[in-house]
């Protein structure tokens, strides 16, 4: 008995001499190439802000949507292709209700995130496939009503985060703002405003340039109104003008030795 | 094989793949389950080795089954009584047959209908039970194990297995008890009795149950329920067991014989002596004899 099997010159995804998956590492830059994501853990709340690039003049707006529901109480945003996002949500969402089927029960956050690290890691070690382009951020809420964040990336691992940033032009500034400004029992409000604040680091200021989701316990997700973002953001930028004034008086006008 | 000969079944050939396909952690999978290979496993299975009630008549050697079992919840838990008797036709092959499959420690199932068929599911349930715990970090709920069961049955629906099963446990909802069997009914309930032994045992239950029974009081009565089924029923008897299920997991609280139980309880009264005309005649005739 003689096998055939179609003769690939190579698998797609294969190591390095030096031990890299250089496809998993091309496709976290297509993450990169992607428009930012932000999530923020608050003491009661997940806010997950994501940047909207310009859109164009014929294009409805509404058709692009980087925030989705996974399920009920599980909400996710992507960076990366949009293309590649949508078949993982979709297969992710179909998971979650199998799941609903089998064990009478919502499935938790970190099920869901690891299902979806899961996916993405199969599609690393197969022959005949390339990686997911995506990061996603999944936000929700343990049995406990503990707030969670969960990561997932192109190479599959997945992990919790008190707040993080992935995609867009400079997703290291991002991640260090919040670094620098994430404290722990923030309110709703805070929560908010960090996500704004982060997202205006690297997008242009403007609701038109943003959505943001706010998901409480027992309570569905809710989208910010463009009224209630561009409030934020103006009382954002009424705080940093009135930081920089005080920076100019405080100094000298003219200093002479 | 001799056995194959008893069991009437002719020759056919074996395979090991049976190939199950379910997505995701809940897959049978793994599981390589020897069927025979022919055009309608189901059919073959069925005719040849159906050992649901009365379907085995015609064969020399008939499958073990014959039972009651009985669980009820109350306030305090759950109650698991089961007799032990295993018949095979009218040959009573075993009466010390154990028909609590102690899952894990927070989880009981009950075994009625085929023994086979139950002991080997149950073990299987066990299985994908402790894969859960490892995966989730946490124990399955009730309803989630008696889930995967129905779903395992009803891949092998048709195929003549018997199995009639209540799965229960203490879970983050609290007490649970469910009822599943061989053609994947899957039924919630407070009460429930299964085997040839059950009506006498519903008879009992349906009687004195309460919401608000005592520790106690709930044990006497699975046992009394018990002790009257296998009075009744030929296929039921041997030793009953009883467990209790509370919220640290399940105990095991009593194991007795029935027959001695029911005759604590209803002692045979002793024949009144003959009168003495009739003694001495009958001495007599034996005499001629």
């Amino acid at each position: 008995r003689y096998f055939t099997k179609m003769s690939y010159d190579r698998a797609i995804t294969v190591f390095s001499p030096d031990g890299h998956l250089f496809q998993v590492e091309y496709a976290m830059e297509a993450v990169k190439r992607g428009s930012s994501v932000v999530g923020v853990r608050g003491i009661d709340c997940v806010v997950l802000g994501v940047e909207k690039k310009a859109v164009a003049q014929l294009q409805d707006p509404r058709t692009i949507r980087k925030i989705a529901k996974l399920d009920d109480d599980l909400t996710i945003a992507f960076a990366g292709f949009t293309a590649d996002a949508r078949v993982l949500i979709e297969k992710a969402r179909l998971e979650a209700q199998s799941f609903r089927l089998t064990c009478e029960d919502a499935p938790s956050i970190e099920y869901m995130a690891r299902f979806i690290a899961k996916m993405q890691q199969s599609y690393t070690q197969r022959g005949g496939v390339r990686p997911f382009g995506v990061s996603s951020m999944i936000g929700g809420f343990s049995k406990d009503k503990l707030p969670q964040l969960y990561l997932t990336d192109p190479a599959g691992t997945y992990s919790a985060w008190k707040a993080y940033a992935i995609g867009g032009r400079s997703e290291k500034a991002v991640q260090e703002f919040l670094e620098k400004n994430w404290s722990a029992n923030l309110s709703e409000a805070d929560s908010i405003r960090l996500t704004v604040k982060a997202l205006m680091e690297v997008v242009d200021s403007g609701s038109k340039n943003m959505d943001l989701a706010v998901m409480k316990f027992g309570v569905p997700v809710k989208m910010v109104t463009s009224e209630e973002l561009q409030e934020v953001i103006s009382d954002i930028e009424r705080e940093q003008e009135e930081a920089k004034k005080s920076v100019a008086e405080s100094a000298p006008i003219d200093s002479t030795v | 094989m001799a056995t194959f000969d008893i069991l009437n079944i002719g020759s056919a050939k074996w395979d090991r793949s049976h190939p199950v396909n379910f997505s995701s952690e809940f897959s049978v999978g793994d599981n390589e389950f020897m069927l025979p290979a022919v055009e309608n496993r189901a059919e073959f299975c069925r005719n040849n080795f159906n050992a649901e009630k009365g379907m085995d008549q015609d064969r020399e050697l008939k499958f073990m089954k014959g039972t009651t079992t009985l669980a009820f919840k109350y306030n305090g838990g759950v109650i698991v009584s089961v007799d032990s008797r295993a018949t095979q036709g009218n040959y009573i092959a075993s009466n010390s047959v154990k028909k609590v499959i102690e899952i894990n420690p927070f989880l009981l199932g009950t075994m009625a209908g085929g023994a086979a068929d139950c002991s080997y599911w149950e073990r299987d349930l066990g299985r994908q039970c402790r894969i859960y715990e490892l995966r989730n970090k946490e124990r399955i709920s009730v309803a989630a194990a008696s889930k995967l069961l129905a779903n395992t049955m009803y891949q092998y629906r048709g195929y003549g297995l018997s199995m009639g099963t209540m799965i229960t446990g203490w879970d983050k909802t609290g007490p649970q008890l469910y009822y599943v069997d061989n053609d994947a009914t899957r039924i919630h309930g407070d009460i429930f009795s299964v085997g040839s032994g059950s009506t006498y045992a519903y008879g009992v239950l349906d009687n004195y149950y309460r919401k608000d029974l005592t520790f106690e009081e709930a044990v006497e009565l699975g046992k009394r329920a018990i002790m009257h089924a296998t009075h009744r029923d030929a296929m039921s008897g041997g030793i009953n067991n009883v467990y209790h299920v509370g919220e640290a997991g399940w105990t095991k609280v009593w194991s007795g014989d029935v027959n001695e139980e029911y005759y604590r309880h209803y002692p045979i009264a002793t024949l009144p002596p003959a009168p003495e005309a009739v003694a001495g005649a009958m001495e007599e005739k034996r005499m001629e004899l």
